[in-house]
């Protein structure tokens, strides 16, 4: 029986070893490729904190992932051209440093993400998602008549953001700082999920009275769980304009949060590897089958149906041969 | 000192009303015995404690101060330590998770509690879903004890076990007792155990408290009555 941390290992190794020889051998479109599973993978992650752990069905995480995506466009539009942000009642300016537009993307969408948790929170069921969907859907609609920032065309971003000390410009180096990230993220809710506070995420899952009954106040729990997850799917958003250069409303619309959710599915809800699995999944499905058919989401959706009948716990869970011990 | 004081509790469910009159009284130290036949409101009883269940009327305090208008978690974090009945512990976490999630600061820690129960030290790295009934019971009681309540509510914890399991319980239930801190609300049908450790009882009846006095004074007629035993 495979063990699923050995899985976990095979899976980050495979991160490693697949772009770093890609990138020998010449073949800059493979890194380009895991760059972006990575980043799915870092947007999976965020989402799977609130919905694997937390049982909290959320179908409006595209909104972060746009914050996030919005944000990289904004700050690094002005900084291309110069001009101020904001000159009144005080200057705010652009800025290609990588650190400080992950750092707004965070904010913004923590922000963002407290915002709609506070509202969303308050229901349950198909009425949170209906809520979290809402307010992706509404972002979606407002930056396509947003022409300051491109309207429905989005907005391209000519030249790669910078980090200290490296050429963001070659791939190898921008997917070895999206691995990082990730790789950061992985630690940050592998410790949530070991901490009390994770724990009563877990179990508010499983029973919501039993919690509280010892003491614990599920809402505030849930909703700083929601914060954390829009925040570490902003991170990605920003990531992800960064990869292409280009922000534009579809980042907000209801299939990236569909796609993000199927990421998790495809790994395994609840499971910390799950969304980075999924994620490099759905990315090869998406170049193999899409080389061959237009249509190859049929194949998914045939696939996603097979994982969801026969392997409940995701293709980590089938491998492990244990059902997660935090999926409830 | 009056720990919980309960006064002309009325409590519904819906337009369905469950308790018509429940007064009950616990001091500090002491082991009070809720009794009823089936469907008497005793669970509904330990609910509107717990603040699960909002009372129509009445008054409820804990350690002096009015917890009518308390959520369950800032009732519980006063000291109210709820054993449910049915065990219901969190089944997808570990021995070791269910009792780091409840644990709260205080004399009840993790050594405390493998004290109690050896073998929830022993079980650590167990699925809590995985464990026997008598096992599950510790582990809710544990649970319980993590948060370090003053008042300790076991509804009826040894339902459904093996009598070599229940003995353990109530040996358990026994030590805690011997203590002196905590007060322990105890809601269980075998009498013969409840004479070993109660020193109250009251009696619901169709939701109303209609018997309350000392187990000693516990007598075949009163048992008859309204117990059915």
């Amino acid at each position: 029986m495979l063990r699923e941390r050995y899985i976990n290992l095979i899976v980050l190794a495979l991160l490693l070893v697949v772009p770093a020889h890609a990138y020998v051998t010449g073949e800059p479109f493979t890194v380009t490729l895991a760059t972006r599973a990575v980043i799915f993978a870092l947007a999976g992650v965020g989402l799977n904190l609130a919905l694997g752990q937390g049982g909290l069905v959320s179908f409006g995480h595209a909104a972060y992932f746009g914050v996030g995506g919005y944000v990289m466009g904004i700050l690094a539009s002005h900084a291309q051209n110069y001009e101020p942000i904001l000159q009144v009642p005080f200057l705010i300016e652009g800025t290609n440093a990588m650190p400080v537009i992950w750092l707004v993307a965070i904010v913004m969408s923590a922000l963002l993400a407290l915002l709609v948790g506070a509202l969303s929170l308050r229901t349950s069921g198909v009425y949170f998602i209906m809520v979290t969907l809402a307010f992706g859907q509404m972002l979606y609609y407002f930056t396509i008549s947003w022409p300051a920032y491109g309207g429905e065309d989005g907005l391209s971003i000519y030249v790669r953001n910078q980090f200290p000390g490296l050429n963001t410009l070659d791939p190898i180096q921008f997917y070895g700082i999206c691995f990082v990230l990730l790789c950061a993220a992985l630690f940050l809710v592998d410790r949530i999920n070991k901490s009390p506070f994770g724990l009563a995420l877990n179990g508010a899952h499983q029973n919501e009275e039993r919690v509280q009954t010892v003491g614990i106040n599920v809402y505030r729990v849930r909703l700083v769980a929601f914060v954390i997850s829009g925040a570490i799917t902003g991170l990605a958003g920003a990531l992800f304009a960064d990869l292409n250069r280009f922000v534009s409303p579809t980042m907000f619309s209801w299939q990236i949060s569909g796609e993000i959710m199927i990421f998790i599915i495809l790994g395994g809800v609840g499971r910390l590897f799950g969304p980075v699995l999924g994620a490099a999944l759905y990315i090869l499905l998406e170049h193999f089958l899409g080389g061959l058919s237009e249509y190859w989401f049929i194949y998914l959706g045939a696939i996603l149906l097979g994982v969801v009948l026969f392997a409940k716990g995701g293709i980590i869970g089938k491998l492990a041969k244990r059902e997660v011990s935090h999926d409830g | 000192m009056s720990l919980l004081d309960m006064h002309g509790i009325t409590a519904s469910y819906g337009a369905s009303q469950a308790l018509f009159g429940v007064d009950l009284n616990i001091d500090e130290g002491q082991v009070l015995a809720l009794m009823g036949r089936n469907g008497m409101g005793k669970s509904t009883t330990i609910k509107v404690i717990c603040r699960m269940l909002k009372n129509t009327g009445g008054t409820v305090s804990f350690a002096g101060q009015d917890i009518s208008g308390l959520p369950t978690h800032k009732a519980a974090r006063l000291g109210l330590g709820l054993v449910p009945e049915g065990r219901r512990c969190f089944s997808n976490l570990t021995v070791y998770e269910n009792l780091y999630a409840s644990a709260q600061p205080g004399v009840w820690d993790f050594a405390a509690v493998h004290a109690l129960f050896p073998r929830l030290q022993e079980r650590g790295d167990q699925f809590a879903a995985s464990l026997s009934g008598g096992e599950q019971q510790m582990l809710a009681i544990g649970r319980a004890l993590m948060t370090n309540p003053r008042l300790l509510i076991l509804d009826e914890a040894t339902e459904g076990l093996a009598p070599v399991v229940r003995q353990e319980i109530w040996s358990a239930i026994a030590t805690l007792k011997q203590t002196g801190d905590l007060s322990i609300l105890v809601v269980d049908k075998t009498l013969s155990e409840l004479r070993q450790v109660a020193d109250q009882v009251v009696i619901l009846e169709r939701g109303k408290s209609v018997w309350t006095g000392s187990i000693d004074a516990l007598n075949t007629e009163t048992t008859d009555r309204y117990l059915g035993i």
